[in-house]
């Protein structure tokens, strides 16, 4: 805080961003000549090593920070700890085997991925998906996005040392697993959404499960008020670090929370509708400063938001098919097998070949909890993609880090690092 | 208030308690305690992070193993529970991390990507975490439910209570050879030092 | 938004449409521009003085083994690899992409560094895995692979990598 701040207006973010400032260029062996040569007398900065094995890194991240005494002059985050080359993997496996790589990226919210994945191979197939099936993705990967902001508030919470916070959100989150578990049976990692539609309707009883973790969970989420937004050391640790500007943000492609908190209402729910959001009705949240406290208070009230629209969905639910009836697509139901040898020749064809997609490339965007997840897929004609690319919006939300950083404290860039919220298996792919 | 000592122990003092010490090998007493309260390390890597993470929640419930203190320093750990997928880039770290931490230690490899590359058999991943470090026990599952990685937990307090105390685990680490995989050369170019 | 989209698509003897100082097409309904490595800059800013100030994706694709020609304009000749970029214009709620080609002989492009800031990262990993050198980038080094790495995982003509599954302790008859 410094006592005369520059007005907002008056800054150049075009050219600051630009100018090098915070951002620390340096390959491994600059740095580590850096170290050998003992530097001037006059030079007190020095460069330390954070991660990639620490324990508020989010997995896998590694910084390089340079530091004069407690300050963080310039920053480099480190990537490709996690490189699991899945783009490659993906041209080896069929459309349909497609969700399975897919989904292991963002391991935080799965169903993201094989949604995006799905709805690009369905715009090249040029298949319609029934409305049920629509619905039902729209409920699961809100159900995803609440789960996925619980744990943001579990690693958050224990970050910055609100050590019980993350048992308070493993809590919630633990229960909405074991609904995915009865669901998609399985807890993360689901490949429940496939192209054509979802791999199985849903089951008995979804319905009440469903409203008894409603039950609890605005409780639950005033715990978390009470022990959190309300707190005076909570705010002091996040009110005005790591601020960002709309502009900055724009310009580094940053998406999700994180431009939100800037005042910049845009989430492709709204303005690029996709599945069935044109038929439901909730609230952007946005913040005003940017900062750290307002990309807490945003998800947190996502989670809420997503509850009503949850509620909405439970209403809106269509009777119907869960998947497009294309049998060159999807596979038939287990009980056509026995009785019709039509039926078994797709199911063979399906499984050992996989079903043609036509020629071309196309771009699909969904908004995920962390900002813009897109999916770039080009197809050669045959049953593999021809390149499967994923715009993880971890990956371009990490290069605000340095940024954010530039002149902050060193014990705040544990709490900048959190609110960005990055999943290293989306960011490294 | 403190329950009043025994009779014998007041008139007699230690040799009242004549009756009542329990004798055992020192070798049973050792295993005992190193597995009652054997702390991991942190190293999460992927999907399977967060289900030891779930592990540690209140559901499941790590600490009734003694478990709950995951040390983020690996020279106060005994355990690494390598979750997740390990990739040519992380495996020396992984092996610098293993290399620091205390004798005895143990390793849990925990899901199929760190057990054996798993889905991923391409030129990013090691497959399988036992060509870097020797593993104790592997948990299949991907990523394993916090069940799963409990029974792993629990074959482990097996293996301490029933093997030797004073075997150096690290001996059966070999060198470490990264290898660099284009399909092209029938070797791996090495990548990293061997030791 | 996508039927309206696809009544745009010219009948086949149209004039070649152009845009933003670029030909354009239409594949599946979206709009895709044309420019080439010396008309890219100018097609970008002009593309953000129009309202795209979103630049959220840069990434390649090499084209070695496609077995059959891809869908371009008249007058851009199909080279290996190609660096496609999309764009944002919020205030219009639409999307536009661009593919530029890049030629396996001299494998570089204009980074939109200058323009978009965002594109810092989606630049170097594209190096990485792809080999292909952007000018004007500030820091071209590999993002996702160790700095001593040799190769380019992603091109086509880098092999998966695969080793044969080896059962250790199973029972060799």
């Amino acid at each position: 805080m410094t006592a005369v701040e520059t007005p907002a207006e008056t800054i150049d973010y075009h050219a600051r961003l630009r100018s090098g400032r915070g951002v620390l260029r340096m390959s491994e062996v600059e740095a580590a000549q850096h170290g050998d040569k003992l530097a001037d007398e006059n030079d007190e900065t020095m460069l330390m090593n954070m991660g990639p094995q620490h324990p508020s890194t989010h997995g896998v991240l590694r910084l390089m920070l340079e530091l004069r005494g407690e300050q963080v002059m310039r920053s480099k985050p480190i990537l490709g700890y996690l490189h699991t080359g899945m783009e490659k993997t993906a041209e080896d496996l069929t459309y349909l085997q497609g969700p399975t790589n897919v989904t292991r990226m963002d391991y935080a919210s799965p169903l993201f991925n094989e949604l995006v994945f799905s709805m690009a191979v369905e715009e090249l197939l040029g298949i319609e998906v029934p409305e049920r099936a629509q619905w039902i993705r729209m409920l699961m990967c809100e159900l995803n996005r609440m789960s996925s902001h619980l744990l943001f508030q579990a690693t958050n919470g224990m970050d910055i040392g609100a050590v019980s916070v993350m048992i308070y959100g493993w809590r919630d989150r633990e229960e909405m697993l074991r609904l995915f578990e009865k669901i998609t049976g399985l807890r993360m990692n689901h490949n429940y959404i496939r192209p054509g539609g979802v791999a199985a309707d849903l089951p008995d009883g979804w319905r009440d499960d469903l409203l008894r973790i409603f039950d609890t969970l605005p409780e639950h989420l005033e715990d978390l008020d009470t022990l959190l937004t309300g707190q005076p050391i909570w705010r002091e640790r996040l009110q005005g670090v790591g601020m960002i500007s709309t502009q900055e943000a724009l310009d580094l492609g940053a998406t999700g929370p994180i431009l939100r908190s800037t005042g910049y209402a845009w989430d492709l729910r709204r303005e690029l509708p996709y599945l069935r959001y044109d038929q439901v009705d909730f609230d952007v949240v946005v913040g005003t400063f940017g900062d750290c406290f307002d990309r807490y208070a945003i998800r947190l009230n996502e989670i809420r938001e997503s509850m009503k629209i949850v509620y909405q969905i439970l209403e809106k639910l269509p009777k119907g098919d869960y998947k497009a009836l294309d049998r060159k697509v999807t596979p038939p139901p287990r009980a056509r097998i026995d009785e019709s040898m039509e039926a078994l020749i797709h199911h063979f064809k399906i499984y050992t070949e996989g079903f043609k997609v036509p020629e071309g490339e196309v771009y699909v965007a969904v908004e995920s909890p962390r900002g813009e997840l897109g999916c770039y897929l080009v197809s050669d004609g045959t049953s593999k993609p021809y390149r499967m690319h994923i715009r993880g919006p971890s990956f371009v939300n990490l290069q605000c880090l340095p940024h954010m950083m530039a002149d902050s404290l060193i014990a705040d860039t544990v709490a900048i690092i959190s609110s960005v919220d990055p999943i290293m298996g989306e960011v490294d792919r | 208030m403190a329950p009043p000592l025994p009779k014998a122990l007041l008139d007699d003092g230690l040799a009242g308690l004549q009756h009542n010490v329990l004798t055992g090998q020192l070798e049973n007493l050792v295993q005992w305690a190193r597995a009652r309260s054997l702390w991991p390390a942190t190293f999460g890597l992927a999907c399977c992070a967060i289900e030891m993470m779930a592990a540690g929640g209140a559901h499941y419930d790590l600490s009734r193993f003694g478990m709950e203190v995951f040390r983020a320093s690996p020279r106060q750990a005994d355990l690494m529970i390598v979750a997740g997928r390990v990739s040519q880039k992380m495996a020396p770290v992984l092996r610098q991390i293993y290399d620091q931490m205390m004798e005895p230690k143990w390793v849990l490899s925990m899901g199929v990507c760190a057990s054996s590359g798993g889905m991923f058999n391409n030129y990013a991943i090691v497959q399988g975490v036992d060509q870097v470090v020797p593993v104790d026990v592997y948990a299949p599952g991907c990523p394993p439910g916090p069940e799963t990685l409990l029974h792993a937990i629990i074959t482990i307090h097996e293996k301490i209570t029933s093997g030797e105390i004073l075997q150096r685990r690290s001996e059966g680490a070999g060198p470490l050879v990264i290898e660099q995989r284009d399909g092209q050369t029938e070797r791996g170019v090495r990548i990293g030092t061997a030791r | 938004m996508t039927d309206a989209a696809i009544e745009e698509v010219p009948a086949e003897p149209a004039p070649p449409e152009e845009a933003f100082g670029a030909l354009v097409t239409w594949s599946r309904g979206q709009r895709v521009l044309h420019p080439t490595r010396e008309t890219y800059l100018a097609t970008v800013e002009a593309l953000r003085d129009a309202g795209f100030i979103m630049c959220v994706d840069v990434c390649a694709v090499d084209y070695l083994l496609a077995k059959h020609g891809r869908a371009l304009p008249v007058g851009i000749e199909a080279e290996r690899f190609e660096v496609v970029a999309n764009f944002i214009n919020p205030a219009e709620r639409s999307r536009i992409r661009t593919r530029v080609q890049v030629p396996e002989s001299d494998p570089t492009c204009p980074s939109l560094w200058p323009l978009h800031a965002g594109t810092e990262g989606p630049e170097r990993e594209a190096f990485d895995l792809f080999g292909i050198t952007f000018d004007g980038h500030p820091d071209m080094t590999r993002i996702l692979m160790p700095e001593n790495w040799q190769g380019h995982p992603l091109r086509k003509d880098y092999a998966m990598g695969r080793i044969p599954v080896q059962f250790k302790g199973a029972p060799s008859s």
